[in-house]
């Protein structure tokens, strides 16, 4: 299923250097304006290590990342017949790709360029003292030079791809996302576990900020998925099985009838919601009459209308308990903040008041996170009437049973700790969000998850929808708490991510995997343990077996390196003979004159 | 047994980072102008759980005062129990460096995360002395 890129120019120069044991590097260290050179002497520095074995050139440039001098290093590389660059500048995380294009474009291997990092990491990080900083970025260098000397051309991992999506989930990230996929021409396969569309969002009745009913919204998404062809929707199913890899995905689904069929998809987007968190008996009074949940307090609403009433009673007075199953901070499982529950908490008071304006409302919280324009929904339960207590995590409030009827007792921040009695008809527990429970997806699919349980990306910020399993995304509440428009928003950036990889028709995949010496490995199967994505595999090697690399299903983590025995595994990029050379060079004593 | 560790910089101590969580709060650190020994430097690698024990050595026998593994903790996108086992090969380090008569005291290891820019520095400056009080 994968086959070496076209190899990149390498060229005759390049060989011969190599067959001869030699190595022409080049050095290029950049001023970056002065945030480098007002901290760091890249004169002095660039004059220490032009000696360093291996190296053809050593330059210094104003703007390394300029098209001038990208230009300049370019025409160096071919004019040199460089065969590795090291350019010492900013983070790699800004501008690793801007110069393996740039080697690329020059007809070197991009993975004999090393940039090292005399920015982040030292100008910046000692402005108190230069001629330490131009020290370790000598060093810093020097290391770069000994990685640069190891590296080798290396070949992406071309394969490739289906134009189809899998969607697990059909609540209102994975339906919006069905429909933005297949406006981009792919198809799409929804596979909802339950009997029917719209998850969490049908059930929620209007929902914030326009107040419509959230079956509203999955109602008409619905429609829009019925319009489209190329979206095949399976209720009543389950993904039970996955195989196969980023744009080559073969997936088994079992429906309602029992049947199981299998769809091949080039990636998957996992979208698969939340559960809503169960309180203990006896946390907050739950289990007394009349000490509800928000999301049952929501279904009250929804199903009833005239005057509020629970049990057939009238309700006069209710109270509202905040952070119930969210931000407990020795509990990990439940540390995280559920966003979107604040907001809800007040829109529900409001719609309590449109209802009857009699009815007292109290809200008793411990920090207020109606953040954004929700702000203006919080000022407006103010202004007619909600009252706000504020709770310390310490003292959290008591709720009993006083002569039939709930008592709540709570010490108020905003009052300067005054303890106060509130008799209430119903105690709402304003619940969060928690992962699904008995989710054997993550299993299936072996997905990635977090200290909360709920699925992980690779960053939150840099990579918010890719997982470590390339071609799988993830969407919505299954990776934590969102609101519906978040979720909307993240379903989007997970379609925007499956459409570059499967638009084109191929994927490349960076060579970054581990690699065996079959003539020291002895078949212990140690490392297939220590790989959670069974990308090791055993294999007859004349009367032997040892264990080979399933290159597409590597993550390039490396936890297979430290359990060989042998030191049969490296990662490639990250080899023992790289990684000791480095220490090396970071280690060994030069003199650098300053001037 | 004590090295000969001589004055570079304060304490010369090799840091183990992670490319998508430990190394970004290291680039945090500098982005903020926040100072830490210049006698530290980083090898960045995809995951904390994929060292091997025997750099750690490699790294006291070439001269580094210390090592430091900043992990990835509970963050790690590649294996959910990256903790344990980058804790794993921590034990398994300082017994080999115990067993090459190296303190095991030189190596350190806690999770950084790609915001934890305080954190790095402050585990940076105290390791730094407390490197410096073992060579003396």
């Amino acid at each position: 299923m994968s086959e070496p890129k076209e190899q990149h120019g390498q060229n005759e120069q390049q060989g011969q250097n190599e067959q001869n044991g030699e190595r022409k590097i080049g050095v290029f260290i950049c001023h970056c304006g002065g945030n480098i050179s007002d901290y760091v002497d890249v004169e002095t520095l660039r004059a220490s290590i032009e000696k360093e074995p291996g190296v053809a050139l050593a330059r210094t440039t104003m703007f390394a990342c300029s098209d001038a001098s990208q230009q300049e290093m370019s025409e160096a590389i071919q004019k040199e017949g460089l065969d590795g660059i090291v350019i010492a500048s900013c983070s790699p995380k800004l501008h690793l790709y801007t110069f393996r294009g740039m080697a690329e474009r020059a007809g070197l291997n991009p993975y004999r360029y090393v940039q090292v990092n005399v920015r982040e990491q030292c100008s910046w990080a000692h402005r108190d003292d230069m001629a330490k900083a131009t020290d370790k970025g000598a060093s810093l260098v020097r290391a770069g030079i000994a990685k640069a000397a190891s590296s080798q051309s290396l070949e992406n991992f071309r394969i490739e791809t289906l134009p189809s999506v899998l969607v697990i989930g059909a609540g209102v990230a994975g339906m919006r996302a069905a429909v933005a996929l297949a406006d981009l021409g792919l198809a799409v396969h929804l596979v909802e576990k339950a009997g029917q569309t719209g998850g969490w969002t049908a059930s929620m009745g209007p929902v914030y900020p326009q107040n419509r009913p959230g079956s509203a919204l999955t109602d008409a998404l619905l429609q829009e998925i019925r319009k489209r062809e190329t979206i095949t929707l399976y209720t009543g199913a389950e993904v039970i099985e996955r195989s196969g890899s980023a744009g080559k995905f073969s997936v088994k689904v079992r429906l309602s009838s029992g049947e199981t069929l299998t769809v091949a998809a080039g990636a998957v987007i996992v979208a698969t919601g939340f559960d809503a968190y169960a309180p203990a008996d006896g946390e907050f009074g739950y289990g007394l009459p009349g000490v509800i949940t928000l999301p049952d307090f929501r279904r009250l609403l929804n199903e009833s209308s005239g005057a509020l009433k629970y049990n057939g009673r009238k309700v006069k007075t209710i109270a509202y308990i905040y952070c119930v199953g969210s931000r407990q901070a020795e509990d990990e499982a439940h540390a995280h903040c559920s966003r979107y529950c604040c907001t809800s908490t007040i829109q529900t008071a409001l719609l309590v008041n449109e209802r009857d304006s009699s009815v007292n409302q109290y809200h008793l919280y411990r920090d207020m996170r109606s953040y954004g324009k929700y702000e203006l929904l919080y000022e407006e339960a103010c202004r007619k009437g909600s009252v706000f207590v504020r709770w310390d995590p310490n003292e959290p409030p008591e709720i009993r049973n006083d002569r039939g009827r709930l008592m709540i007792s709570a010490a108020d921040l905003l009052d300067g700790g005054e303890r106060m009695e509130i008799p209430a008809d119903l105690v709402v527990l304003v619940t969060g969000m928690v992962p699904r429970s008995g989710d054997t997806l993550v299993d299936t699919l072996k997905l990635p998850v977090g200290k909360s349980g709920f699925l992980n990306e690779i960053h939150p910020k840099l990579r918010p929808v890719e997982t470590v399993i390339n071609g799988v995304f993830i969407a919505g509440a299954a990776q934590g708490p969102k609101t519906i428009s978040e979720s909307v928003a993240s379903s989007l950036a997970a379609v925007t991510k499956s459409a570059a990889l499967l638009i084109k028709g191929y994927v490349d995949l960076e060579p970054f995997v581990a690699r065996v010496d079959a003539s020291r490995c002895t078949g212990c199967k140690e490392c297939l343990a220590a790989c959670p994505y069974e990308s090791l595999q055993l294999t007859n090697l004349g009367e032997r077996q040892v264990v080979e690399v399933v290159p597409s299903l590597c993550k390039g983590g490396g936890a297979c390196v430290p359990a060989c025995p042998e030191g049969a595994i490296d990662l490639v990029g990250y080899s023992d003979h790289e990684i000791t050379s480095m220490i090396d060079a970071l280690a060994g004593e030069r003199e650098v004159v300053h001037a | 047994m004590s090295q000969a560790h001589n004055g570079h910089a304060g304490s010369r101590i090799l840091v183990f980072s992670t490319n998508s969580i430990s190394d970004p709060g290291i680039d945090l650190a500098g982005s903020a102008h926040m100072h830490y020994p210049p006698g530290v430097v980083t090898i960045p690698v995809p995951c904390s759980s994929g060292i091997r024990p025997s750099w750690v050595l490699h790294a006291i026998e070439a001269g580094f005062d210390g090592v430091f593994i900043a992990a990835d903790g509970t963050d790690c996108a590649f294996v959910s129990d990256c903790t344990t086992r980058t804790g794993k090969l921590v034990d398994a380090a300082q017994k080999l460096l115990q067993s090459h008569g190296h303190d095991p005291q030189r190596l350190r290891m806690a999770a950084v995360c790609s915001v934890c820019a305080e954190s790095f520095v402050s585990h940076m400056e105290r390791m730094s002395a407390d490197m410096e009080r073992l060579n003396s």
